[in-house]
């Protein structure tokens, strides 16, 4: 047996082991998932053992580093535990923007006394983070963004205003891109900063979404004190620390289908429409849409495993994680756009118990977001024509 | 497994690569077809094939091949597809062969897999009977006689039945049409009495055949695989030639896509290169990702069948769905950006629009594998 396929049995049988019945159940609310942070609390009592546990063995983030907390896998045996944990249908034991989003940047940028600093308190739940990077006037355009950072002897002072932070109201730090050089060109004086959001002058906003909640928030700054040395990489060369986070910010919400899927299309449609005397789903322009979908969705999983292993055999495009991030967001639109129709009007009551809170419509809704944030659809094409397609202009 | 080429696979490629766009380029079909060449492909590029050991790429080592895989006929296909060369390999090489080693005896495997190793033997697989893919309903008629059987009915839709020295029948040795048992595979002598073929030439310049089947008189020996339990081996087979089918749609695209983004480059309109409009950039963005994300899942489905032809069915029919979606998104796009040069048959775009519309149809559209999908998950 070759030490990869031992690793597996060895991995199966500890999640088999581990994993509580409960957190291999699909996630229904938003309270299944846990994102750790300085007031996190924990639903029930299997999410903390699942978490304490994946914790413990450095699995929340396996990839990573043992001395940061991770456990210290290379891409193949992290690709067998992302395997076993689909296989049972184990939930991620920790959702996290330090995690998808900051940790990649630090490992990349950061300095050894940044990472010591902030990536244990990441695999470990202890610090939620948020991410400053949208403006009511810098969205497509971010780099366009006005949020400034002034000397203050060896502090940044910071004033400005964020839009669309993802959970600010609970997060515990921020990173954060602020101008520092209002004189260079506007890529070139931008730089990328990590800072506390109890600081005094931090406040936050939640906006009301067409869900009837509210992921996102305006965040305000009011003369917050940041020590110089929170800057990750060179000051004014923000702008190549944002793009790499982006990256995978982008190959993070390409993947946001494919979590906590829940029961098959097939069988969700036939809770409404029932079947015929041949087991097919009695409406069969929606039966010829969910297997079409299903194709693509198999696809796009294939592709994400291949990004993933050309990534490994260094021979991956930088910019494909916009091609992933633009199918898999328009792909997550089109499973809600079905399992609205084949829900019918179940699927449209917003408060009752039945529905539990209009789970299903709100979540519909949500999805109409994935293809704007982290860059819209559009911004992603752009990118795809312009840096992998080499077309000319603009 | 990671999902990308090995080292040896690259390789394989390179040399296929090298071979065919050489040997043949898109001008030589277009030279077969405007010269009506009647054998419709070039046997002397069937020779090469056989001594760079292509033929012989899914054959036992024991029968003279190189026993490897499904992969590796896939990457054979795909340059196969980037030049829309016309050649026995699907028919002889993967689908016969596959055939043959999976179903076949002893002795039919001694006499037959040599032949296609060392490129001696073609042959052909006569599955399709009305004009669409269902081989469910397979009905051509196999009746007891002595000791053997008597074919009676018509296919259609042969690949390259014109020039095979050996036909592989599925018909219909008991029950009716739509039922799983009841079928068998024949090995047919194309020159037995009662066998008729019409060559039958197609939108593509590819090869294809008619083929009648009058009391034509087959014995026992001449039964591959077992006697009415045939649906498992002919399931097995076409999910290998869906894979490698799958390969060629995605050399295809991703040929009329270089060509097509090399033209946007180049023509200029308004005073710039066509490329500069949005409008056409992200049309470009998007066909692209649509290859990129069809290249994996065909991939999948290789490996797939290399580890399980059995457990393979779901992984192909995500695959030949893809890739014939992929594939017609491709060529549309391809002849709509070219704008009234790919309408002129001067300018290669038009054969790979006639390819593509081929392969679709070939071992079952993309509907046909989005209701097997539903199907395989009861729904």
């Amino acid at each position: 047996m070759s030490d990869l396929e031992k690793f597996r049995r060895e991995t199966r049988a500890w999640l088999e082991a581990n994993c509580p019945p409960e957190m291999r159940k699909p996630m229904t609310s938003e309270e299944d998932t846990f994102w750790g942070g300085r007031n996190a609390r924990f639903s029930s009592e299997a999410q903390r053992v699942w978490f304490e546990r994946m914790r413990d063995k450095g699995w929340t983030v396996p990839h990573w580093p043992q001395e940061y907390g991770g456990g210290g896998l290379d891409g193949e045996e992290a690709k067998i535990v992302r395997q076993e944990m689909a296989a049972i249908g184990a939930r991620a034991p920790l959702a996290s923007f330090g995690i998808s989003m900051l940790g990649p940047a630090l490992l990349k940028y950061g300095t050894e006394a940044q990472k010591k600093e902030h990536l244990p308190k990441i695999t470990a739940g202890l610090i939620r983070w948020c991410q400053g990077y949208s403006e009511p006037n810098a969205g497509s355009d971010l780099a366009s963004l006005q949020t400034r950072a002034e000397t203050d002897g060896g502090d940044f002072i910071i004033n400005g205003q964020k839009v669309w932070t993802s959970y600010a109201n609970y997060a515990d730090w921020i990173f954060c891109l602020v101008r520092t050089d209002p004189k260079a060109k506007k890529h070139d004086g931008i730089s990328f900063i990590l800072f506390d959001m109890a600081s005094k002058g931090v406040s936050t906003k939640p906006i009301l979404l067409i869900s009837g909640r509210s992921p996102f928030c305006e965040t305000f700054f009011d003369n917050v004190r940041v020590p110089k040395s929170h800057v990750v990489g060179t000051v004014n060369r923000g702008w190549d620390v944002a793009k790499y986070l982006l990256q995978h910010e982008r190959a993070m919400i390409s993947g946001m289908g494919e979590r906590g899927v829940g029961r098959p299309l097939g069988q969700v449609a036939a809770d409404s429409v029932g079947h015929d005397e041949q087991g097919r789903l009695e409406d069969p322009i929606l039966r010829g849409q969910i297997a079409a979908f299903e194709i693509d969705e198999a696809a796009l999983a294939a592709a994400a495993e291949r990004a993933v292993d050309l990534a490994k055999a260094g021979q991956s495009h930088p910019a494909f994680s916009s091609a992933m991030k633009y199918y898999g967001t328009e792909l997550n639109k089109r499973r809600y756009e079905i399992l609205m129709s084949a829900g019918g009007i179940d699927a449209l009551e917003w408060e009752s118990e039945r529905s539990k809170g209009g789970a299903r419509p709100r979540a519909w809704l949500r999805t109409k977001a994935n293809s704007i944030e982290g860059g819209t659809s559009e911004v992603m094409l752009g990118i795809v024509a312009k840096r992998i397609l080499d077309l000319p202009g603009g | 497994m990671a999902l990308i080429l090995t080292e040896e696979q690259s390789m394989l490629r390179d040399s296929a690569r090298g071979l065919i766009s050489d040997k043949a380029p898109v001008s030589h079909l277009r030279q077969l077809r405007d010269s009506k060449d009647a054998t419709g492909f070039s046997r002397e590029l069937w020779k090469a094939f056989a001594e760079m050991g292509f033929t012989g790429l899914l054959v036992p080592e024991d029968f003279g091949g190189s026993a490897l895989g499904c992969v590796e006929a896939g990457v054979v296909m795909e340059e196969i597809g980037r030049t829309l060369m016309p050649s026995p390999f699907l028919s002889t090489a993967i689908v016969a062969a596959s055939a043959l080693s999976r179903g076949g005896s002893t002795a039919q495997k001694s006499q037959h897999l040599p032949k296609i190793s060392d490129g001696s033997l073609l042959a052909a697989f006569a599955v399709d009977e009305g004009a669409k893919h269902r081989p469910l309903q397979t009905g051509l008629q196999a009746k007891r006689s002595g000791n053997g059987f008597k074919l009676n009915g018509a296919k259609a839709f042969v690949v390259d039945g014109h020039t095979a020295d050996l036909l592989i029948v599925a018909a219909r040795s008991a029950g009716g049409p739509g039922e799983r048992d009841g079928l068998t595979l024949f090995l047919v002598d194309p020159k037995a009495k009662g066998v008729a073929t019409e060559r039958t030439a197609m939108v593509d310049s590819h090869n294809a055949a008619r083929i009648n089947f009058d009391n034509v008189e087959v014995n026992a020996d001449h039964v591959l695989g077992e006697v009415d339990q045939g649906y498992h081996l002919l399931e097995g087979v076409l999910n290998i030639g869906r894979g490698a089918v799958a390969s060629e749609m995605v050399g295809l695209s991703e040929e009329v896509f270089g060509r097509t983004v090399n033209y946007l480059k180049e023509r200029k309109q308004f005073g710039k290169a066509i490329g500069e409009f949005q409008a056409l950039q992200h049309r470009a963005a998007q066909l692209y990702i649509e290859i990129e994300i069809t290249r994996a899942a065909v991939l999948k489905a290789l490996q797939t069948l290399d580890a399980n032809v059995d457990g393979a069915g779901a992984a192909v029919a995500v695959a030949k769905a893809r890739a014939g979606s992929t594939a017609t998104l491709a060529v549309q796009e391809g002849v709509q950006m070219h704008g009234g040069m790919g309408m002129t048959d001067q300018f290669d775009i038009g054969f790979f629009m006639k390819r593509a519309r081929v392969c679709q149809e070939l071992f079952g559209d993309a509907n046909f594998h989005a209701d097997q999908l539903a199907r395989m998950k009861n729904y």
